[in-house]
């Protein structure tokens, strides 16, 4: 089977801790994470894990049922790029006489929709958000330009075909809703020391 | 303060009223309340509060304080094992905590449902690298099925709540609560505790598909060779019964993995062996025959399958498993039927048409007494002078009637009992087949004799394994626990020596292993045994061993260099199985 991009969509409870779970099942089987995204879902207290691999779909399948085992893992789906809306952000970060002093810069900037988010006397910092190859054409022409700094955000994606969370909880909650336990809100009070 | 809030005097759970506890208290409470009986621990700095409270519930609690705290979470295992309980650890934070490690991580893979309660430092020294503070959460996050950190009292009825839920339903495991010594002091008001019966994002069975059942049950009827292999699921699920009148129905041969052992009467007629590397040679053999292999609460461990581009390709698969992460993991299913074999093995029974396998039947019995003449009747009935294990297992089930538990350790004596332990009830064969842990004998034993102590325990080691694990003789010694301890002494490392004889020309690489007088270390600890040598001391040497009241071991001397065979070497096929 041949190897190809997948995305993974987790919900799950927000829980620390959660995060080394999933990451270890992917390190176990030698796979690298190539994104990942957290985020808060549609419904309160649901949140939503994007990842991206590059694996077979055969082991993308066994991967999402391990991944849906895990006590905390509400759901998991996996999708192919094209089943999916999904978007990259990125910001960079360019000295600001080229800008002014070349006005095809801008254009460039202007061609692959970016903005901007800040403007200095010495650096201008301009965001886009699109596909990786898009992102990937627009550093690539920035480089040649003094680009000083760059940096691409997650994946984040929507799948196309589906209704959501909100329904899946609600089956999941149609009896009496689970315990939520706190976290620990003692790591900031350090002051008071115990002994044995 | 009364000590007991959770029962009252005619066994009701009060109404929830409002008292001020400290959450050790709560803790011990929330035990009692999920009906624990039995603790094994071991004490320390970090889990002093709740030592401190268990004090006071002596009378309702029993704690077994073992010699080291992987002991005392593979007394657990057994004790699971024999009783179908949740077994309970204490130990403390650092150490004690990661000394739990090889237990986790064999009762995760063979499915035991533990709960192990760790102490931790104080919440305020988390992350300081404070004394005996280790990241217990992430050191075991990855061996047990959910683990987690309680650092407010508040959170302790709830946490032991999820945490018993967790372990025992569904797939069962082990499951950990670190709790930091300001959780255990502090005192909150406890308002009763509750059992959980539900999470949110936890689905412990998958929903049973009818389709799946009646194409399933579709494959079965028009089998003509159809092969049953069943696991632990079937004990898991208490579907003993449920598995025989599947199999009854329509005349299936049945074999065991090394972890369904005693799921099914060894003597059934149906039963047609073991499988796996040193299983049966028709169970092998036949998997590479059979057209339609329904397999029953079993994982395809690779211990089982051997090559798996060549296991059973020729086969439709049937998998039951209430683990859908099982389903097609290792061998491609045609026909997954998910969910607890309690349910979907009656559904499956009820649309199967009567039929008889006997012709396909007998050519189990055929290719098994090849087996016999090849290697079990040497086995059990040597004529050499020097004693085989097979032997000594074999004049044990006379005096037992397959009535016995068997514990065993790791290594050839492991494989032996499971190849000629007789079985006649569910539940009494404890082993550690996934990880394979070293050890583990003794302490299970231990456990499984709390679990079962009317039933007579025996704990079966090898030389090297019983050295791994002998302080726990102070356990035995201490708390009376009445296991008869059988160590199988061939002065090797066997298995390892084995392996080198047989692939690695014979070089033996550090596995002879010296032993002190272990009759004169049992003494030590005022438990009874004696050593014997010949044969003819065998059976006399067993009765003592049987018949005495209490803990006893008998070390027999046996042959140096047997193997255990057949054998499915690594990297060939079931059906390519040696006879020697
Ligand atoms: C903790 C641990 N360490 C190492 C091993 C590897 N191992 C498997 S069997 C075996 C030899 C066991 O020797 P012994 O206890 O004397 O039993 P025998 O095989 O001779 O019956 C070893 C070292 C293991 N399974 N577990």
């Amino acid at each position: 089977m041949e190897k190809e991009e997948f995305t993974i969509t987790l919900y799950t409870e927000n829980s620390i801790g959660l995060i080394g779970r999933i990451a270890g099942i992917f390190s176990r089987r030698k796979i690298n994470i190539e994104s990942l995204n957290t985020s808060p879902s549609e419904v309160d207290g649901i949140h939503r894990f994007t990842l991206v691999i590059t694996e077979n779909e055969e082991v993308v399948r066994k991967l999402c049922r391990q991944l849906e085992k895990q006590i905390d893992v509400l759901k998991a789906y996996y999708n192919t790029d094209d089943e999916i809306v999904w978007q990259e952000q990125a910001l960079y970060k360019v000295p600001a006489d080229v800008v002014t002093e070349k006005v095809y810069v801008e254009r460039l900037l202007r061609q692959y929709g970016a903005s901007t988010v800040v403007i200095r006397q010495d650096y201008i910092v301009f965001e886009t958000a699109g596909h990786r190859e898009e992102i990937d054409r627009l550093t690539e022409e920035l480089n040649k330009y003094g680009l000083i700094e760059f940096v691409r955000g997650a994946r984040i994606a929507i799948i196309k075909n589906s209704a959501g969370i909100h329904d899946k909880v609600l089956q999941f909650e149609n009896r009496e809703p689970s315990p939520h336990l706190v976290e620990n809100e003692y790591l900031d009070q350090r002051d008071h020391v115990f002994t044995m | 303060m009364n000590t007991t809030l959770s029962k009252t005097e005619n066994n009701e759970t009060p109404q929830p009223e409002t008292v001020e506890i400290s959450g050790s208290k709560a803790l011990l409470e929330a035990l009692l309340a999920e009906n624990v009986d039995t603790v094994f621990g071991y004490p320390g700095g970090a889990i002093m509060p709740i030592y401190d409270a268990l004090y006071d519930y002596s009378e309702t609690l029993k704690h077994i304080l073992v010699r080291h705290e992987q002991g005392a979470i593979h007394a657990a295992q057994g004790f699971a094992r024999t009783s179908g309980k949740t077994g309970v650890v204490f130990a403390t934070s650092g150490p004690g905590a990661t000394n739990l490690v090889t237990g986790l991580a064999d009762a995760m893979i063979d499915s035991n449902p533990i709960v192990c309660i760790t102490g931790q430092v104080f919440a305020s020294l988390l992350g300081t690298d404070a004394f005996q503070e280790t990241d217990v959460i992430n050191i075991t996050t990855p061996v047990t099925k959910w683990n987690y950190q309680v650092t407010d009292a508040t959170e302790i009825p709830e946490a032991i709540a999820k945490a018993f839920h967790i372990a025992a339903t569904g797939r069962p495991g082990p499951v950990l609560i670190d709790i930091t010594k300001n959780a255990q002091l502090q005192l909150f008001a406890f308002e009763g505790y509750k059992k959980c019966s539900h999470i949110r994002s936890y689905r412990p069975e998958p929903e049973i598909r009818n389709e799946y059942i009646e194409r399933a049950a579709e494959l079965i009827n028009q089998a003509k060779k159809p092969f049953v292999v069943f696991g632990q699921g079937v004990i898991l699920g208490k579907a003993e019964e449920e598995f025989k009148a599947f199999i009854e129905k329509v005349n299936l041969p049945a074999a065991a993995t090394v972890m369904g052992l005693s799921a099914l009467p060894t003597d059934h007629q149906l039963h047609v062996g073991m499988l796996g590397m040193h299983g049966n040679y028709a169970p092998n053999v036949m998997t590479n025959e059979c057209d339609v292999l329904i397999a029953v609460g079993m994982r395809f461990d690779d211990r089982v399958t051997g090559r798996l581009d060549k296991y059973a390709k020729q086969a439709k698969v049937i998998h039951l498993d209430i683990d859908p992460a099982e389903i097609d993991k290792n061998v491609k299913t045609t026909v997954p039927v998910w969910g607890n074999c309690k349910k979907t093995l009656p559904m499956l029974t009820a649309l199967l048409k009567e039929n008889d396998h006997s012709y396909w039947l007998q050519q189990f019995r055929e290719l098994e007494k090849e087996e016999v003449k090849e290697v079990i009747q040497n086995e059990l009935n040597p004529v050499t002078d020097t004693m085989t294990m097979g032997e000594v297992i074999k004049v044990l089930n006379d005096l037992t009637n397959g009535d016995a538990i068997i514990a065993t350790d790791v290594g050839q004596h492991q494989m032996v009992s499971c190849r000629y332990a007789r079985f006649n009830n569910s539940k009494s064969s404890v082993t550690s087949g996934g990880l394979g842990t070293m050890g583990f004998g003794l302490p299970a034993a231990i456990g499984a004799w709390y679990g079962a102590p009317e039933k007579t325990v025996v704990a079966i080691i090898g030389d090297g394994g019983f050295q791994m694990t002998l302080q726990e003789l102070g356990t035995i010694m201490q708390f009376g626990a009445k296991v008869k301890i059988l160590i199988l002494n061939n002065e090797f490392l066997g298995m390892v020596r084995q392996w080198q004889q047989l692939f690695h020309d014979r070089r033996y690489s550090f596995v002879n292993i010296t032993s002190p007088d272990f009759v004169a270390v049992a003494k030590g600890y005022y438990i009874e045994g004696q050593r014997i040598s010949e044969r003819k001391d065998l059976k006399t040497a067993l009765e003592t061993m049987l018949s005495h009241d209490g803990a006893y071991l008998l070390e027999v001397m046996v042959g140096k260099e047997n193997n255990v065979f057949p054998m499915v070497t690594q990297g060939s096929s079931v059906s390519e199985i040696r006879l020697k």
